[in-house]
């Protein structure tokens, strides 16, 4: 009896948080991870008529997306020429999205933010930004981490840009021995 | 003193450092750069730190960023259109 109902429109705000974050801790490219989320939200469209509902989307999506790393990791391979992985999935494309349902969660997954060392980094960033004045910080944290546009930044503050290019860089500064003592 | 066209600061030179950070320094400015890392230990020293600083906190982000999920979006949106009755 399916009890899963399947809504494309949602996707990106409900999953593509979830699947970057699968696929970064996989593939470490971030560019090469959006590519592969944005390729399996398209190849979900495309087998959306095979969705059974026996397993929730986010599974299914992600049943899509291992495939699309493998996909990635045989391309690299035969690449360079060197030995060839064999994967006895049915790769008819009529058929795409109907074994993976069988393939539920997997309670070994692995993310990006389980990663010991990633989480210790992330902590450590925090910690130094603490440590900055807050005008600094908070320059620091929308130009570097949310990647405000510099105008953006600006209007929102009400500084110039020569000033935000001086704070970005006392912040740079004081960011880099901080994390020189804490981290390195 | 007259300002050179070709040679610049240390202190420009830092400023067009962290301004590449960002992929907003221009290319003259970046040939500017260039010219003074090759000379210039402090520069070179300044823009290794810098250059790893942003490796770190790209590492540390394991969620998209704004733009990277509205570009996500867009892409998806025009799929999503085919297949609309």
């Amino acid at each position: 009896m399916p009890n899963h109902k399947i809504n494309p429109n949602q996707w990106i705000t409900l999953y593509s948080d979830y699947l970057f974050n699968y696929t970064v801790s996989r593939v470490s490219d971030r560019e090469m991870a959006q590519d592969l989320v944005s390729e399996t939200f398209l190849a979900g469209l495309k087998s959306m008529k095979n969705f059974k509902g026996e397993a929730s989307e986010r599974t299914w999506l992600i049943s899509i997306l291992k495939r699309k790393i493998i996909d990635y990791y045989r391309k690299i391979n035969s690449n360079k020429g060197k030995a060839e992985v064999r994967m006895s999935y049915n790769s008819d494309s009529e058929t795409e999205g109907d074994w993976l349902e069988e393939r539920v969660a997997d309670p070994f997954d692995r993310t990006a933010e389980d990663n010991i060392e990633n989480t210790e980094l992330s902590a450590a960033i925090h910690n130094c930004l603490g440590k900055l004045p807050e005008k600094q910080a908070n320059v620091f944290e929308m130009k570097t981490i949310l990647n405000y546009e510099t105008e953006a930044i600006c209007n929102e503050l009400n500084i110039t840009a020569s000033n935000l290019w001086v704070i970005i860089h006392r912040a740079r500064t004081a960011m880099a021995s901080c994390l020189e003592k804490n981290w390195f | 003193m007259k300002r050179s066209i070709l040679f610049i600061s240390c202190e420009e030179a830092h400023h067009i450092c962290d301004k590449t950070q960002y992929g907003e320094a221009t290319i003259w400015e970046r040939i500017k750069l260039s010219i003074r890392l090759s000379w210039c230990k402090i520069t070179r020293a300044y823009t290794k730190k810098n250059n790893q600083l942003t490796e770190l906190v790209k590492k540390s982000q394991t969620n998209l960023d704004n733009k990277e999920k509205e570009k996500l979006q867009k892409q998806f949106e025009q799929e999503l259109a085919n297949y609309k009755d």
